[in-house]
């Protein structure tokens, strides 16, 4: 059987819960006949219609809007942002009214805004932002980012039956990059649950998104030199599963927070706020955090890889750290 | 005075009719008044304080049309839609009053109200915004095949929103039922008209988009009435949205702090001379068998209903502070 890629997973995802529930639409641009930007809604409109695959005009704040409204009024839309980089446009209709409708009427929105993330596709400044942060930062909306083919279709299957708006952030140098065999039968993956992608003692890289392979290549290369590292794989930044964060900083006591999003106001201040704030007393050294610098997206591949965190910086901390 | 106000009697504005339009639109009136003059003044509702005084012929003569299936995104002077709708004086006095059983449960104030059960969309402060959410209300009614259309409200100001264009557009491609009425009250906050647009008539704007608009005076319940009458035809039948402007004047300021003093000396009184409510009266006086006594007694009835809702709210409790972080997510 043929191993299935990130974003088949996600499109798998989405086609089986379109099945399952007749009030399951996308809406987006180019999402229809095009099949999307990155083709994850390929085929959806032979097999669902016009009226279930949508495509819209160029506007993503009416994208929102408009999603908003169906999900008020009994729908469960699936909202494509071409770019999360675009997803800006609509950052009023997300965090003054999707976000707020539950705290302010009651009013559930069942929602999911598919937004494709992430550099190392040399798309330069606009086509390479990581924007989880603005949305971390708004209650009432939840953040999800997977690292795998069998999370990103166990996740995007939460993410359209929950009932709270959900950010879904899918990474682009992901989408074909990787791939494994999935189950047969159907099945989800919580949301607000991270994972332990790689099991280690002596050090742990908290990270989420493409960061989590690019930990675990570090992690390879640090147990050559006799260094056991723990990647955890957060899937969900809101709700943060604090319990697996406080788990994995007290069980080896080193820590570094690893994300390929801009260093300041990224989450790794947040995760250190936690560790420090409820298992300081279990820390062996410095909390270590290394993210992009605190730049646009470069273009030109000698700037973007000096922008991204590489394998090669994340295995000289964590051979500083256990030396610490 | 418009053509229709002096136009002898239909049979669409028989008595019954009349005297339903004329009970929301002062009931609007008053409470609106009773909020702003009084219960604001004496500190028994904090933070703003908007009003729709002038204005009441908008969402009176166009929410009276409304089905129980039909959804309404009211914006801040649409006060009357609200009480059409069924949300009463007592749920509205206590959300000014920030308590805990007016219809946010304090989580919001003011006239940033809505009920999903009564098919309510509260406002969404960032104006404009309600365009977008009002063509997806419709499009699930096109996804269900249903014949409810949406009321959209807002004003002048709301039409130099990014989201206001992006919403017409989408309702324009995607043929959606919605009725849209603007209340053209000539200020945004203090903004005049000529500062916000190089044209005298929003509609022109609309038209650009393919959709079909047309222009009336807003002070005048029966053109208002008429022309959603024939907008909400035309949604039900399948013919996409349609665009009222209301032209209209805002007779206070943006809200109850603002004295609008940069509102031209004899504007606001040119404008009282077409109040919609003296209007509605002169026509029943003159159509429909009504005489002066009607509304005063209509007045003292309004009144008295509001001041049992008066106390009714102020006994109504606060929200309990341990509940300050509830309702941000499901919880299962």
């Amino acid at each position: 059987m043929p191993q299935t890629t990130y974003v088949e997973a996600i499109r798998q995802g989405i086609w089986e819960e379109m099945e399952r529930d007749s009030t399951v639409f996308v809406m987006g641009e180019d999402v229809a006949v095009y099949g999307g930007a990155f083709k994850v809604t390929k085929g959806m409109l032979d097999r669902f219609g016009e009226m279930r695959v949508v495509d819209t005009p160029l506007a993503e704040s009416g994208i929102v809007g408009a999603g908003t409204g169906a999900a008020i009024n009994g729908l469960r839309p699936i909202l494509e942002m071409q770019f999360a980089d675009f997803m800006g446009c609509g950052f009023d209709q997300i965090t003054n009214f999707a976000a707020k409708c539950r705290y302010r009427w009651g009013q559930s929105i069942p929602m999911v805004i598919r937004a494709p993330a992430g550099g190392n596709i040399h798309g330069g400044p606009f086509h390479s932002q990581n924007v989880e942060m603005p949305y971390v930062h708004t209650p009432g909306l939840k953040v999800v980012q997977p690292a795998t083919a069998y999370d990103a279709k166990g996740l995007i299957k939460a993410a359209i039956r929950d009932n709270d708006p959900v950010i879904f952030l899918e990474h682009k140098y992901l989408y074909r990059s990787v791939k494994e065999h999935l189950p047969t039968s159907p099945y989800t993956v919580p949301i607000g649950k991270a994972k332990v992608h790689r099991e280690g003692s002596d050090i742990s890289i908290i990270t989420y998104g493409w960061m989590v392979h690019v930990a675990d290549e570090a992690a390879g290369r640090a147990a050559a030199e006799g260094i056991s590292v723990e990647v955890l794989d957060l899937r969900t930044l809101v709700p943060l599963d604090r319990g697996a964060v406080l788990a994995t900083a007290k069980k080896t006591s080193k820590i570094i927070l690893l994300h390929e999003d801009t260093l300041t106001g990224g989450l790794g201040g947040e995760l250190a706020g936690i560790i420090g704030e409820h298992a300081f007393d279990y820390l062996d050294g410095p909390l270590v955090r290394i993210a992009a610098p605190d730049t646009p997206v470069p273009f030109s591949e000698t700037l973007e890889k000096a922008f991204l965190p590489s394998s090669d910086q994340v295995l000289e901390k964590t051979r500083w750290l256990y030396r610490y | 005075m418009s053509a229709s106000a002096t136009a002898p009697l239909r049979a669409t504005f028989d008595r019954p009719l009349c005297d339903r339009l004329l009970y929301y639109m002062v009931l609007m009136r008053e409470l609106e008044d009773r909020i702003e003059s009084k219960l604001y003044r004496q500190g028994k509702v904090l933070g703003g304080c908007y009003t729709g005084r002038g204005q009441e012929a908008i969402p009176v003569g166009s929410a009276i049309l409304s089905r129980a299936r039909d959804w309404l995104t009211p914006s801040h002077r649409d006060m009357g839609a609200l009480l059409i709708r069924g949300i009463t004086p007592r749920e509205i006095l206590a959300q000014y009053m920030g308590r805990a059983t007016g219809l946010t449960k304090g989580r919001d104030g003011n006239m940033h109200m809505g009920c999903a059960r009564r098919h309510c969309v509260p406002i969404i402060s960032s104006i404009g915004a309600s365009i977008p959410v009002a063509t997806g209300l419709a499009f699930a009614m096109r996804y269900r095949d249903e014949s409810n259309v949406v009321f959209n409200y807002s004003g002048d100001g709301a039409s130099s929103r990014g989201d206001w264009h992006e919403g017409i557009n989408i309702a324009a491609v995607m043929r959606l039922p919605i009725v849209f009425l603007c209340n053209n009250n000539h200020y945004a906050y203090s903004t005049p008209l000529d500062k916000q647009m190089r044209i005298a008539d929003i509609a022109v704007r609309v038209k650009a988009y393919g959709i079909p608009a047309e222009i009336v005076d807003g002070n005048d319940v029966f053109a208002v009435h008429t022309a959603t009458q024939r907008a909400v035809e035309h949604a039900r039948s399948g013919k996409g949205p349609y665009f009222i402007e209301c032209k209209t004047f805002r007779m206070s300021g943006h809200s109850a702090h603002d004295a609008a003093d940069y509102v031209p000396r004899g504007l606001r009184e040119e404008w009282s001379k077409k109040d919609p409510i003296l209007m509605l009266q002169k026509y029943m006086v003159e159509h429909a068998g009504a005489d002066e006594q009607d509304f005063v007694d209509l007045r003292q009835r309004v009144l008295d209903e509001i001041s049992e809702a008066v106390e009714w709210a102020l006994n109504q409790p606060y929200p309990d502070p341990a509940t300050v972080e509830d309702g941000v997510y499901e919880v299962r």
